[in-house]
């Protein structure tokens, strides 16, 4: 089992726990379960079933997009964080 | 939603959101939820990294600044309930792209800044089907 921290906004959707246990080889399938366990996560995480452009995933320090995105392979005991880019901006062009 | 900011705080924000006019600025609020009132405790401005040329109208972070002020919040015993954020020359008011990369359960405080004075705050939150923001009460004292 390889271990998620949820960001603090999004532990509404998981009864308050702050790091959820997860089975899969992948990041795709730790996030695939992840979302099976606690359904009204989907939405805030996945864009169809891409990751939303502002949700990261980090594996210690490194970002999964430098390295094999939802595909980088995870082992038991490897502790993942879901990290928000905070973006914002007016409606001004 | 109901937030309480202290107005030395408030003063923080809206001294930082017009030394970043005319670009936009923003930050972190940190503070604690009891009863339903979400209080701020603190302030933390996080540099603007989006390009320099769109900096007028964007704000974004590194989000190794969400897990170092995460984790800052953690050891104080705080917690990370929401952003800041300045709209310069537009109203307080969250834009489409706000709400593109929204999270819900947080609180989005957005400054006004008219021709470098900040002139208005409020308080937002995303709803959780992320259709639209809900306007909450900002309560300063």
């Amino acid at each position: 089992m390889a271990k998620i921290r949820i960001p603090t906004p999004l532990r509404a959707y998981t009864d308050g726990a702050s790091d959820i246990d997860v089975s899969g080889n992948t990041v795709g399938e730790a996030l695939g379960n992840l979302v099976d366990q606690h359904p009204d996560l989907r939405l805030h995480l996945f864009q169809d079933d891409e990751l939303r452009s502002f949700v990261n995933i980090f594996i210690g320090d490194e970002d999964i997009r430098f390295m094999q995105g939802l595909d980088t392979e995870i082992e038991a005991g490897d502790s993942l964080r879901i990290i928000p880019s905070i973006a914002g901006g007016s409606a001004c062009n | 939603m109901n937030v309480s900011l202290s107005s030395d705080l408030q003063s923080r924000i809206f001294e930082q959101m017009e030394a970043s006019y005319p670009n936009e600025g923003g930050g972190f609020l940190l503070g604690d939820l009891r009863a339903g009132l979400i209080t701020i405790q603190d302030v933390i401005q996080v540099e603007n990294t989006f390009a320099a040329a769109e900096q007028y109208h964007r704000y974004a972070m590194k989000p190794q600044d969400w897990l170092r002020l995460e984790d800052e919040a953690d050891e104080r015993g705080l917690s990370l309930v929401g952003y800041y954020h300045s709209h310069p020359d537009s109203p307080a008011i969250p834009s489409e792209y706000d709400r593109e990369h929204a999270l819900p359960n947080f609180v989005y405080a957005i400054t006004s800044v008219m021709m470098a004075k900040a002139t208005d705050m409020r308080v937002w939150r995303l709803r959780a089907d992320r259709s639209a923001f809900d306007g909450g009460e900002l309560i300063i004292n």
